[in-house]
């Protein structure tokens, strides 16, 4: 018997083609589990493909919160036959093994147990309803409540009429009867605490969190050309895009995209784009731009491995220093990296109103890991969110560009007033005239960085987990947050703390402090160079000393963070 | 200069005081070399806009690159001068954020049919209510007489030193090809004539193509002022522009070529017609507020299935 199944925490992996209705199986369970009363996060990673291939999705149960991947798997949904090679790595003498008996009928282990999934599935109907069965036996075991697991089949299926609804209520039914065989058998004890209060929790994915914190600092335009891992949240703003007066436009390519995005921004409307890598390096000559005209912009870069096409549907942090140095030219932006769903939503929240108060590009990378991953949290307070108005009536004598002490020039727009709004590309005089003055060149140049001073008082500091005494610190940024707080927590040693960076530029003047006070630093980062790491050290001429990079499109689990900082342990 | 355009200018001058407002800017400096086809151009968009009662404060005129993308710093007006060929895209995007604007894009053959041409393409499919004046004088001027995309065939430059041997863009033919619902073409030479198809370019509803003929009198010696005079004729009061595929005959004509409206689909709805922000609500973008409680009942059902 698997030991975690006796505990407090179990990782279910579901594995299968593409197209095979993993996704059912998730959300079913996803949402059963969290209405049950259990704590719950789920991961997914998949192939670049509509069919075929082998794509999987860790769904955690926990009494204890969890938002992190763990590598470890203890009951496995092979749906495909492949599944099984496919995780193979993964997979322990603790794993148990379920699939279809006729799907893995080749399959010859002593770990799995063979269930008729497909044959009962076809007594009901057809293949479809086997993951409902599959869906209904792990709830079981799960110890969810079948008046929960009705609730969430009705929910789903019944926009698809009473027939087939019954049909999904009779497969619950044969899997919960799959699922006492189980637990007759002994080979399962789960024994997780429930608590009522988490079925009325929160669940969301990274995507939505962001999508909120868009709605929540006023974007009504955005326009964006798809691309995994942003596509999630065009279609987030496309869906509440009626509700909540918004456009959302695709455009032809990503170079239209942005230059939409500007000209909206120019006409007054909060405006966003969201892209990956590829298709923002596109987008890099408007954000020079956005810098030039002083148009605020707020560009979502999910981030997935490159360079070039790289790996469609896997995760990375590898488009740090693409954000960083885009544009050509020298101009001030700033770069949000959020790693919890809350900062995600008050990060984009933020995004906008310091995009519109600086009048520059301000970005918030995400990546596919953080995109898709789902967990609940209790509450979301929306009581703080304002949104700061920047747009100025414009006079008859209004010039665009008016040389101020913090280098911010009142920001009009067209329609808004007697005056006129002229915007160049060129370099420009006050009114916004195409000039070729090189004094005018110079005091242009020094009021746009003149914004960094501001910029840099806006910044938010990173946060530190664990003890301030601490010996060994741990740097993180944006979506390994999770995953390094519950290796950390695994260790459970004092002295080391982790600092985790949610805006990754400019650099919050703390952060040298933080790196000085330790004996010995480590980096963890999805990337093979250490792109922060480098801008540490370009900023604050801090080395540090170790750094864990992973690089293959796949996000870090628990079990390697706890790993990397055991042996960093033995070093120091 | 060509001596009818002067004169064609002191007609205008005298017209300027017809209408109180003026959309001529204060001491511009305006780059063009002396004889420019884009000076007449400029004045006649200004003629155009006085005798429409355009509002100058609800007026953006949007450009990229080249000289005709210099055109709005002459012009009293909003003015979004945006990135090489990128004109198209901001422009579609001020008009859908706010429809009380008049959105107006200068633009040259360059910048809008070869750095520009993907989003000519789809800014057609697109149908915003804004208009194009492409300048379209067969020749880079502002990098300096290399081949732009309407260059003829056989014209040599400094780059394509054995001449031209790429067939030139057809914008008229590639506008008809994707239904665009107004097409048409005019020349620099004839400013009554061009006044006329701006005047029915800015008011008509949905995307407006004007392609204007424009001698470039420095880099282009071939495509002069007595060239396009010699090789257009004006569609007369006859042609009827409703017929799409006589339109596209007419568009595929050289030597000569026809100026007038070539084309027009009364039929196509406004890019931001239809768009759902202005279902129950006409206020321009920048007015409108978050709806908190909304924002809060989507959290909530977050809490739900």
């Amino acid at each position: 018997m698997s030991e975690f199944l006796s505990g407090e925490d179990v990782s279910i992996v579901l594995c299968g083609e593409a197209g095979q209705g993993i996704q059912t199986v998730e959300e079913i369970l996803v949402q059963a589990v969290k209405l049950g009363g259990y704590n719950v996060f789920s991961s997914k990673e998949y192939m670049s493909r509509i069919r075929g291939g082998e794509n999987s999705t860790e769904i955690r149960v926990s009494s204890k919160r969890v938002a992190a991947y763990v590598d470890r798997i203890d009951i496995l949904i092979a749906i495909s036959k492949g599944a099984i090679d496919h995780l193979e790595e993964r997979i322990s003498d603790n794993t148990i093994i379920i699939g279809d008996e006729k799907t893995l009928e080749d399959v010859e282990r002593n770990d799995v147990i063979k269930i008729p999934f497909l044959k009962m599935a076809a007594e009901i109907g057809g293949p479809i309803f086997a993951n409902i069965i599959a869906a209904g036996a792990l709830c079981r075991v799960l110890n969810v409540d079948k008046e929960i697991f009705d609730e969430c089949i009705t929910a789903m299926f019944k926009r698809k009429g009473e027939e087939i609804l019954q049909k999904d209520l009779q497969a619950g039914e044969e899997g919960y009867k799959i699922g006492e065989d189980f637990i007759s058998s002994g080979k399962f004890n789960v024994k997780i605490k429930k608590d009522p209060k988490i079925r009325d929790e929160i669940l969301l994915n990274g995507t939505d969190a962001v999508g909120l914190g868009c709605i929540a600092g006023g974007l009504k335009f955005m326009s964006s050309y798809p691309m995994t891992p942003s596509t999630p949240l065009q279609t987030f703003i496309a869906g509440h895009s009626t509700e909540f007066g918004m456009i959302f436009e695709q455009a032809e390519d990503e170079i239209a995209a942005i230059n939409m995005g500007l000209g909206a921004s120019y006409a007054g409307a909060r405006s966003l784009v969201a892209t990956s890598g590829s298709g923002f390096a596109l987008m890099s000559e408007a954000v020079g731009l956005s810098g030039m005209i002083e148009t605020p912009i707020v560009i979502y870069l999910a981030q997935r491995p490159g360079p070039a096409v790289g790996l469609p549907t896997r995760t990375a942090q590898e488009d740090l220093n693409l954000a960083l140095y885009s544009s050509p030219g020298e101009t001030p932006k700033a770069i949000f990296a959020p790693g919890k769903f809350e900062d995600a939503l008050f990060l984009t929240h933020q995004a906008f109103n310091l995009a519109d108060k600086y009048q520059i590009p301000v970005f918030i990378l995400s990546d596919q890991y953080f995109a898709d991953i789902y967990y609940n949290l209790p509450d979301i307070d929306l009581s703080s969110i304002e949104n700061k108005k920047y747009i100025v009536e414009t006079h008859e004598d209004y010039r665009r560009y008016e040389i101020t002490a913090n280098g911010i020039s009142p920001r009009g727009i067209p329609g808004y007033g007697n005056g006129f709004v002229v915007v160049d590309s060129d370099e420009h005089d006050i009114e916004g005239h195409i000039t070729e003055d090189l004094h005018l060149r110079n005091k242009m140049v020094e009021k746009r960085l003149k914004k960094f001073e501001g910029i840099t008082k806006d910044i938010i500091e990173p946060e530190l987990v664990g003890s301030e005494d601490y010996k060994i610190l741990v740097v993180g940024w944006g979506s390994t947050y999770g995953t390094i707080k519950e290796g950390l927590n695994h260790l459970g040693r004092d002295e080391i703390a982790f600092l985790h960076f949610k805006q990754v530029y400019p650099l919050h003047e703390s952060t040298l402090n933080y790196l000085e006070k330790a004996e010995m630093t480590i980096i963890f980062e999805n990337n093979a160079t250490s792109q922060f790491g480098n801008l540490i050290k370009q900023v604050t001429g801090f080395e540090i000393h170790e750094k864990a990079l992973k690089y293959n499109g796949m996000p870090f689990s628990v079990e390697e963070v706890t790993e990397h900082l055991k042996s960093f342990l033995e070093m120091v | 200069m060509d001596p009818k355009i002067s004169q064609n200018s002191k007609n205008f001058g005298a017209r300027k005081t017809k209408f109180s407002v003026s959309f001529d800017v204060e001491g511009a400096d305006v780059a063009w070399c002396p004889g420019c086809g884009d000076f007449p151009i400029l004045k006649t968009l200004k003629t155009a806009l006085a005798e429409l009662e355009i509002d100058q404060n609800q007026l953006v005129l949007a450009s990229g690159i080249g000289q005709a993308g210099k055109l709005p710093h002459y012009l009293k007006s909003n003015t979004y001068n945006s990135l090489h060929g990128r004109a198209l895209p901001p422009a579609t995007a001020i008009k859908s954020v706010n429809r009380k604007l008049t959105v107006i894009v200068t633009s040259g053959d360059g910048d809008m049919y070869g750095e520009g041409g993907n989003h000519f393409m789809h800014t057609i499919r697109r149908n915003p209510d804004i208009t194009a004046i492409v300048h379209n004088n067969m020749v880079y001027g502002l990098t300096k007489g290399q081949a732009s995309p309407t260059t003829q065939q056989e014209f040599k430059t400094p780059l394509q030193i054995e001449g031209v041997s790429l067939e030139p863009f057809n914008p008229l033919a590639i506008a008809i090809g994707l239904d665009a619902s107004f097409v048409a073409r005019t020349f620099a030479g004839d400013m009554n004539h061009m006044k006329e198809v701006f005047k029915k370019a800015i008011t008509h509803k949905g995307f407006s193509l004007v392609d204007v003929f424009q001698p470039c009198v420095t880099y282009n010696k071939i495509n002069t002022y007595k060239w396009f005079r010699d090789n257009v004729y004006n569609l007369d009061d006859s042609y009827d522009p409703h017929d799409r595929v006589e339109a596209f005959k007419k568009a595929i004509e050289f030597h000569k070529f026809p100026l007038g409206v070539l084309y027009i689909n009364p039929n196509k709805n406004p890019y931001e017609d239809i768009l759902t922000v202005y279902r129950e609500d006409d206020s321009p973008l920048f007015k409108r507020e978050v709806d908190m409680q909304r924002l809060e009942k989507l959290v909530d059902s977050k809490r739900k299935i």
